[in-house]
């Protein structure tokens, strides 16, 4: 008898065993199809991580599903009507914040992820502000794999030395170098398409509003058609008199170019340009190229965040589940954000792995208080957004601000952002 | 030959021609079913997604809550506070199409002029010439917003002989002329109208067609007499005044439009101008014609049905207009954006879908408004 219970007992762990392994290899095989705007110079980074994951999964194959073209309007479009059609990739790149609430958590198309960080120990891994903006009462709805700064001011030290100008701290000091600049045939600041426009909104409202009445602008709690915001675009419309008029044909890149070839002496960008400027130019951070934060915005940290999350009916969940867990880990964000010359959304990074610019920035993001960026999703929804380069572009044809306060109220109110 | 075999022969033939029109409608039927679902019913599908709210808060999901909100949408779209965009596409549009077909038509049959007459190099250079269609739009726009950067390209050729450099913001130009007030939309449109009559005019009474000359006089100067008054500018579409017109920008997408289209235009007119008989020819030199009457009296009234093709072909290009404005400028750079583009926006970047719907209709009727009319001639014609 006693045998034969051996026997039963091995047969079990045998059965135990083997079952187990299939739940296994059904956890970590098959597919995972990931779903991005990353080709080009952020291909590498991309690439670099999905190496480490297929490591640490040797048994799923990964399906790098990128569409090309610039803050992803052309993958948007795409994953849109997959979406539609009922036929989600297994996690997608998007903007932490309201491009992914507005967009795919109120139309209850994300899983909540908030049981995953705290298996994952992450509460204490990314700095508080960032859930804020990650997140709404009912959950946390991605994992950031990476953090942009959009406050940031770059200039060439050298240049400014010979116009005799330093790099403005206030748009106050700014307005008072401008005239200097105009009388050497120097452009005061360089701005390219639409959305660079925006991308100078912000930094001026942010350093017009403050960060506390910034967040209650998105919040819905400062009205658009308040004093404060009338004077954000009163203020920004006397910055543009000191902008190159070509601007709506140049890329965000030609904007660069003209402060690194002396036509401009400033550029107002995200920090993407960095890495245009050190890796793509070969200007060093630093002797090279300086920066600082936007005029007025110091220890403010504008941020957006590349995320993934997981699209509720992926075909294969607990590969995703892996995938976020590589991406959130020290390890997938040391290994990505150095190649995409970004830094990481975690607190405890090795800042040796990084250039000297992304220290600093990194530093900054400990410190400074974080709130989100309007032209890369973090603040507002899609409608908002689409609508409100709308109103950007009348207001650079007319300069009118009081008409442009106005408009973004319709367009808030539209957008379910205002009452 | 009696009757009953008469009988059998046409019974015999009756059966015969079923059979005939049984397998043709076989067939044709595969077509039919799948321009029926893929053409047809999307486009009723279109028709009807514009008449609803889709694209409130939470259009993405799966079973989005959609309501029926009758013509809102277009209501929206054409007196709508935030819709100014789109009604300057409008305008964009227009001022588009007609300089496209109107500089493209011309440069072509130049050309076609010119390569006709070539004693030698027709081939090569009639290659040249149609070289930029096999280009894509995309291609094309890429290539002009290079060349028309405001630093370099095409305003820096006048140094090249010593002069100073172009200063035109070829895309970049905020600068409007022949502007109009959209709220006396009709006003316009009676201009227009007006324009269109009194050209029709001008060659009825060159035809010497006396019947319809009164008609046509009296309904032209009701109109003329309607605009004058101005009894039109009292409609007002909106509350407010909201200026429209011709961008200055425009031109550097007419200028990449017309290099990509104008060989084709120009392979039209070499056919057409190779189809005159030349007996015609010989006999208006028999006649002592010179070589431009010939021109203007033998070829040109002959090329007349390829003139009326390319305006067909080249408008309903230049209607639907997308990826050369989407590579050569920016998305929402106003003063050269069209209706396909904010279309595109609105529907996959802002998630209105009823909104995005709404303007595919509105580009398929004035679609239509200048193929049907071509189709119905053209088919009166073959039968």
């Amino acid at each position: 008898m006693k045998k034969f219970r051996w026997l039963n007992l091995t047969a079990l762990c045998l059965v135990l065993v083997f079952a187990l392994g299939t739940m296994v290899s059904a956890a970590v095989g098959g597919e995972l199809e990931i779903f991005s705007w990353w080709a080009g110079d952020e291909g590498p980074a991309l690439e670099a991580l999905i190496a480490l994951y297929e490591s640490k999964y040797p048994n799923v194959t990964v399906i790098n599903a990128t569409v090309t073209g610039g803050s992803g309007v052309n993958a948007k479009a795409v994953l849109k009507t997959r979406m539609l059609g009922g036929d989600p990739p297994d996690s997608f790149q998007v903007h932490a914040g309201q491009e992914l609430i507005g967009t795919w958590v109120v139309a209850d198309r994300m899983e909540d992820l908030t049981w995953l960080f705290e298996e994952e120990d992450w509460f204490d891994a990314f700095p508080e502000d960032l859930f804020g903006l990650l997140s709404t009462e009912e959950g946390i709805w991605s994992v950031p794999v990476n953090i942009h700064r959009s406050n940031v001011l770059y200039f060439i030290p050298d240049n400014l030395e010979k116009w005799g100008v330093e790099a403005p701290g206030t748009w106050e000091e700014f307005l008072e170098i401008a005239p200097k600049l105009v009388d050497q045939g120097v452009i005061p600041l360089s701005v390219g398409e639409n959305w660079t426009a925006t991308h100078l909104w912000e930094s001026v409202a942010l350093s017009v509003l403050g960060a506390d009445k910034y967040s209650d602008l998105w919040a819905g709690r400062l009205a658009w058609t308040s004093p404060e915001v009338i004077q954000v675009w009163e203020l920004f419309g006397e910055i543009l008199e000191y902008t190159n008029p070509d601007a709506p044909s140049l890329s965000w890149q030609q904007a660069t170019d003209m402060v690194v070839e002396g036509q401009a002496a400033l550029n107002i960008m995200g920090d993407w340009a960095s890495g245009y400027l050190s890796v793509t130019l070969g200007v060093k951070p630093g002797d090279g190229y300086g920066w600082a934060a936007s005029p007025g915005t110091t220890g403010v940290f504008m941020a957006l965040s590349d995320s993934f999350g997981i699209p509720v009916g992926c075909p294969n969940r607990e590969n995703t589940i892996a995938w976020l867990k590589t991406i959130g880990s020290l390890e997938g964000q040391d290994t990505f954000n150095p190649l995409k010359g970004s830094i990481s959304a975690r607190i405890d990074s090795d800042l040796s792995k990084y250039d000297l610019y992304l220290q600093s920035a990194a530093q900054d993001y400990q410190t400074d208080r974080i709130v989100g960026s309007l032209a890369h999703g973090v603040v507002a929804n899609e409608r908002f957004m689409n609508d409100f380069a709308t109103v950007m572009d009348i207001f650079l044809a007319n300069r009118d601000a009081r008409a442009a306060s106005n408009a973004a109220h319709v367009v808030a109110v539209q957008s379910g952002m205002a009452q | 030959m009696n009757l009953e075999h008469l009988i059998f022969q046409k019974g015999l033939k009756d059966v015969q021609s079923r059979k005939d029109q049984i397998v043709a409608a076989l067939t044709i039927l595969p077509s039919i079913i799948l321009l029926g679902i893929f053409v047809y019913g999307f486009i009723g599908n279109s028709v009807y997604m514009s008449t609803t709210d889709w694209g409130q808060s939470a259009a993405m999901a799966l079973d989005p809550q959609i309501e029926g909100v009758g013509l809102e949408n277009y209501r929206e779209l054409f007196t709508g506070f935030l819709n100014v965009r789109f009604r300057q596409d409008l305008a964009n549009m227009f001022f588009f199409t007609v300089l496209f077909v109107a500089l493209t038509l011309l440069v072509g049959l130049l050309l076609a002029t010119i390569v006709d007459q070539l004693i030698w190099g027709e081939a090569f250079f009639r290659t040249v010439f149609l070289y930029p269609m096999s280009l894509s739009m995309v291609v094309t726009g890429t290539i002009w917003r290079w060349m028309l950067q405001p630093r370099g390209g095409i305003n820096f050729l006048p140094t090249l002989i010593g002069l100073p450099p172009g200063e035109f913001l070829w895309l970049s130009s905020r600068a409007q002329k022949l502007v109009f007030d959209w709220s006396h939309l009709f006003h316009y449109l009676c201009l227009m109208l007006l324009i269109v009559l009194g050209l029709n005019l001008f060659n009825t009474w060159r035809r010497r067609d006396r019947k319809h000359l009164v008609w046509k006089v009296i309904f032209f100067g009701a109109l003329l007499g309607v605009f004058a008054s101005g009894i039109l500018t009292r409609i007002h579409l909106l509350d407010y005044s909201e200026s429209h017109g011709f961008n200055d920008a425009l031109w550097g997408v007419v200028l990449a439009a017309v290099w990509q289209m104008s060989g084709y235009t120009m392979a039209l007119y070499l056919a057409g101008l190779r189809t005159v008989p030349s007996e015609l020819r010989e006999a208006a030199r028999v006649d002592g014609g010179s070589e431009f009457q010939i021109y203007r009296y033998v070829d040109l009234p002959l090329l007349k049905p390829i003139t009326v093709s390319a305006i067909v072909i080249l408008g309903h290009i230049a209607l639907k207009i997308f990826d050369l404005i989407f590579a050569i400028s920016s998305p929402d750079h106003y003063p050269t954006s069209m209706p396909a583009i904010t279309m595109f926006l609105k529907t996959f970047r802002g998630n209105e879908l009823a909104a995005g719907s709404a303007i595919g209709v509105i580009l398929f009727v004035i679609v239509s408004l200048l193929i049907i009319p071509y189709l119905v001639v053209s088919f009166r014609k073959e039968v």
